[in-house]
C-alpha cells in the first residue's frame, strides 16, 4: 500500500515537473503568492480589492452565460431578457447575480479607494498603483453605465437620451459627439450595438489588463505596511524602511495574510447570491418604446448623485459645471499621489484627508438619497387623485370652496402639496397665507418667479379671485395672516397718524 | 558590440574581427529600424479606414440628416389644441425596432398656424408631457416646465422645447424629422434662437423650494 501511493506521489511529481519544464510559471507564482509581507498588513483592511476582483471574475463569468441569450438589437434585446427572466431555467438568476454582483462591485472599488486613500497606501512608491486604481475605478462605472444600457428598457432609452444631452453640450464637436455615442442620428439598434462592444470587448479587455498591471505592482512593491502615527514616507528611506520590516516581521502571504482575503471573498460572493436569490433580477423595466411617454426614467443607483445635482444646478451654471467638474474630479484623483507622494500615511495625522471622505461620503449619500424620491419632479397625478383634504373645506365660503377647485383643476399640486401630499417642488401651501399676503400670492400665482411658472395666461379673473381667496384661508393651525409691514408704514405716513393697535401688534413687532 | 553579442555561436558572425561585427550589427539595426518604419507606413494607411469607419457616424453634415415626414391630417389637430402624434424616424435603420417611433407634441395656432414640439426637453431630453389644465409642458426627470408655445416656463431648461419645421401638404401636416434634438443637433429643428434665461429676477420670497 506504501508503495503504491509513494509511486503515485512520484508520479504525480513527474507529471508536474514535465509540465513545468514546459511552462515555467507554476513555480514563480507560487512564489509570488507566498512572497513574504510585513505581518502587521495581515488585515481585515486589507481584505476589499482581492474582493473586487473576485466579483470581476463573477461578473465575467455571469456576463459570458448571459451572453449566450441576449441578443444585442434594438427591437430584440428587451424581449431576451424578458425570455431570459421567464422562460430559460434560471436566466433569471444569472441576471440578479450579474447586476447585484455589479451593484457590490461598486461599492467595494469605493471602499477599497477610501481605505486606500486613508491608510495613504498610495504615497511612495505605491503611485502609479493609485492611479492605475483611479482609471480602474471610472472602467468599473464604465461597465456600470453601460450595463445598464444593455438592461434596454425605457430607463436605459432615456438614460442614452440624457447621455446624448450632455454630450450635445460640449462646445464645437457637440453634435459630433452626439452621433458618436448613439452610432447615428437617433437612439436605436446601432446605440445598443456599440454600448454592447464597449460593455462587451473594449472595457472588459482594459479592465481586465488594469487589474493585472494592478496587481503586478502590488507584488512588486508589497502590500503596504501598516500605517503608524509619525512614521513618515520618505523616497530616500521608505523602501530600506519596508524591507527592513518585512526580514523582520514577514510572514507569507499565502496563506497566513490571504486567508483572511478568502474568508471576505467568500463572504462577499455568498451576499451576491443572497441578494440575487431574495431580491431578484432588475429589470427590465417598460418597453423600449419612446411614444410611451408616461414614464419617469431614473438612472442606476450608482448614478442617482449625478442624475440629483442636474436637477439642483442654475440652468447657466449647469454646462460649464458638466464641463468642468468631471475634469477636475478626476484630474484631482490622478495627481493625488504625485502630490502628497511622502510624508505622513495616518488619518490621525491627516485631519483634511478624513474631512475631505466625510464630506464627500455625506455629499454622495444626501444627493443619491434625493435621487430615490426626487422632490424636484412634480407629481403629475396629484392633480386628479389626491384631493383637497376635507378639513380644509370646513367653514368655507362658497367662492372659497371654488377655489379649492381651481387648485385642483389647475394642477397646481403637482409641485406644492397639503396636507403632505402633492409634489414637493414648490413650497406646501398648508399654511401659505401667514408666509404671504393676498397681494403677493396673487403677484406670485400670475407672474411666477422663484421658479415658478406664471399661471397669468391659465387662469381668468374669476378663477384666481377664487383661488387666491381660498389660499387665504390656509394658515395652518391657527397662524395671523401675513402682513405687509411696509404698507402699514406708508399708510400711517401718508394719513400721519397713529395705526390701530391690533395693526401696530400683528406688524411691527419683531 | 560584445554586450549585444553575448553568446558565443549565436551569431554567425563570430569569426569577424569587432569591426566586421559592429558592421553587420549596424546592417541589422539599419535592416530592423526600416522594418519598424515600413509598419510604422502600413499602420498609418491602415489605420485611415478604420478611424474613418469608427468615425463614420459623426461624418453626416449637421443639417443633412432627415427628411419630410407626415405626422397626419390638418383635421386630426383641433385649432387651440395641442396634441401628441406620432411617427416612425426616416432616419431608421433596419434594427432599431421600436425605438424609431418618436413621438411630438401638434400645437394648432390657427388653421394655418402649426407649432410641433420635439417630445425632449430641452435640459436632458426626457419626454416632456402636456397639461392642458394649466397649459403647460412639465418634464419628470428634473422638473422643467414649458409654457403652450413652448417657451421655457421655469426649472432646469436653457431654453425653450426645441421645434420641427412643418409644412401643410394638401390635408397633411409634415414635418421635418432626423436627428434626435439636443442642444447641438436642433439644426433639424426650427431655426429658433436660443431661449436664453433673463438675467435672475430678485426673489420676491425667501421661501422657494430650492432657497
Amino acid at each position: 500500500m506504501g508503495r503504491l501511493n509513494e509511486s503515485k506521489t512520484s508520479r504525480g511529481l513527474k507529471a508536474y515537473a514535465w509540465l513545468e519544464h514546459r511552462l515555467g510559471l507554476i513555480k514563480p507564482l507560487t512564489e509570488a503568492a507566498e512572497h513574504p509581507t510585513p505581518s502587521n498588513n495581515a488585515s481585515w483592511w486589507y481584505v476589499f480589492g482581492s474582493a473586487a476582483t473576485v466579483l470581476l471574475m463573477l461578473q465575467v463569468v455571469t456576463g459570458i452565460l448571459l451572453a449566450l441569450v441576449y441578443s444585442p438589437s434594438a427591437s430584440e434585446a428587451w424581449t431576451s431578457l424578458n425570455f431570459l427572466n421567464h422562460n430559460v431555467a434560471l436566466g433569471w438568476y444569472l441576471r440578479a447575480l450579474h447586476g447585484w454582483g455589479s451593484d457590490f462591485m461598486i461599492a467595494i472599488v469605493l471602499i477599497h479607494m477610501v481605505q486606500v486613500f486613508l491608510f495613504g497606501s498610495y504615497k511612495f512608491p505605491r503611485e502609479l498603483t493609485w492611479i492605475v486604481g483611479v482609471v480602474l475605478l471610472l472602467l468599473t462605472l464604465g461597465m456600470a453605465f453601460t450595463g445598464q444600457v444593455m438592461r434596454f428598457d425605457q430607463d436605459a432609452y432615456w438614460g442614452l437620451g440624457i447621455g446624448a444631452s450632455i454630450s450635445s453640450r460640449i462646445p464645437v464637436i457637440g453634435a459630433q459627439l452626439v452621433h458618436m455615442v448613439l452610432g447615428g442620428p437617433i437612439i436605436g439598434g446601432a446605440t445598443l450595438s456599440r454600448f454592447f462592444t464597449l460593455h462587451v470587448f473594449v472595457i472588459p479587455g482594459l479592465l481586465l489588463a488594469g487589474v493585472g498591471v494592478h496587481v503586478f505592482m502590488v507584488l512588486r512593491h508589497g502590500v503596504s505596511d501598516w500605517p503608524m502615527p509619525g512614521r513618515l514616507v520618505r523616497k530616500a528611506t521608505y523602501e530600506r524602511e519596508y524591507h527592513e520590516l518585512t526580514e523582520k516581521t514577514g510572514i507569507p502571504f499565502v496563506p497566513d495574510a490571504a486567508w483572511k482575503d478568502a474568508v471576505f471573498a467568500a463572504a462577499i460572493i455568498f451576499a451576491v447570491m443572497a441578494c440575487a436569490f431574495f431580491f431578484g433580477p432588475f429589470g427590465p423595466g417598460g418597453q423600449p418604446d419612446p411614444t410611451i411617454i408616461q414614464t419617469a426614467p431614473k438612472p442606476d443607483f450608482a448614478f442617482l448623485w449625478i442624475y440629483a445635482v442636474l436637477a439642483f444646478l442654475p440652468p447657466g451654471l449647469e454646462t460649464p459645471v458638466l464641463l468642468v467638474a468631471p475634469v477636475l474630479g478626476i484630474a484631482a484623483m490622478l495627481l493625488l499621489p504625485l502630490i502628497a507622494s511622502e510624508g505622513e500615511r495616518h488619518w490621525a495625522r491627516r485631519p483634511v484627508a478624513v474631512l475631505m471622505v466625510s464630506v464627500i461620503a455625506v455629499t454622495l449619500g444626501i444627493f443619491t438619497r434625493l435621487g430615490t424620491y426626487t422632490p424636484w419632479s412634480p407629481i403629475m397625478n396629484a392633480w386628479s387623485s389626491d384631493a383637497v383634504p376635507v378639513k380644509y373645506m370646513h367653514d368655507r365660503t362658497p367662492l372659497e370652496r371654488e377655489g379649492a377647485l381651481v387648485l385642483q383643476d389647475k394642477q397646481c399640486r403637482s409641485c406644492h402639496s397639503l396636507d403632505g401630499h402633492g409634489g414637493l417642488r414648490g413650497p406646501e401651501l398648508d399654511s401659505v397665507a401667514s408666509r404671504m399676503t393676498e397681494d403677493q400670492i396673487v403677484r406670485q400665482v400670475l407672474q411666477g418667479g422663484g421658479n415658478m411658472p406664471a399661471y397669468g395666461n391659465a387662469l381668468n379673473p374669476s378663477e384666481t379671485k377664487a383661488l387666491v381667496s381660498f389660499l387665504m384661508t390656509l394658515r395652518g393651525d391657527g397662524l395671523q395672516p401675513a402682513i405687509d409691514a411696509s404698507r402699514q408704514l406708508t399708510h400711517t405716513a401718508q394719513s400721519d397718524a397713529p395705526a390701530s393697535p391690533t395693526h401696530v401688534n400683528a406688524g411691527l413687532k419683531p | 558590440m560584445s554586450e549585444f553579442l553575448k553568446h558565443p555561436g549565436e551569431s554567425s558572425n563570430d569569426a569577424l574581427p569587432p569591426e566586421g561585427k559592429a558592421a553587420a550589427h549596424t546592417r541589422r539595426v539599419f535592416l530592423f529600424k526600416l522594418a519598424v518604419g515600413m509598419n510604422a507606413l502600413v499602420g498609418a494607411v491602415l489605420a485611415v479606414p478604420l478611424i474613418g469607419y469608427l468615425l463614420g457616424p459623426t461624418a453626416k453634415k449637421k443639417s443633412g440628416v432627415g427628411a419630410w415626414i407626415t405626422i397626419g391630417d390638418v383635421t386630426d389637430f383641433p385649432v387651440g389644441e395641442t396634441r401628441l402624434a406620432e411617427f416612425r424616424s426616416p432616419v431608421a435603420t433596419f434594427d432599431d425596432g421600436d425605438t424609431a417611433k418618436v413621438s411630438c407634441w401638434v400645437r394648432r395656432v390657427s388653421a394655418q398656424k402649426f407649432q410641433v414640439f420635439a417630445i425632449n426637453c430641452a435640459h436632458l431630453g426626457c419626454p416632456v408631457r402636456w397639461f392642458s389644465e394649466s397649459k403647460l409642458f412639465l418634464c419628470p426627470c428634473h422638473g422643467g416646465a414649458y409654457y403652450e408655445d413652448g417657451s421655457r416656463a421655469s426649472g432646469p431648461p436653457e431654453r425653450g422645447l426645441f421645434e420641427y419645421r412643418y409644412r401643410i401638404a394638401g390635408n397633411s401636416l409634415v414635418i421635418h424629422a432626423g436627428d434626435m434634438p439636443t442642444l447641438a443637433t436642433q439644426a433639424s429643428c426650427k431655426d429658433k434662437p436660443l431661449v436664453q434665461i433673463a438675467p435672475p429676477t430678485p426673489e420676491t420670497r425667501s421661501t422657494t423650494w430650492e432657497g
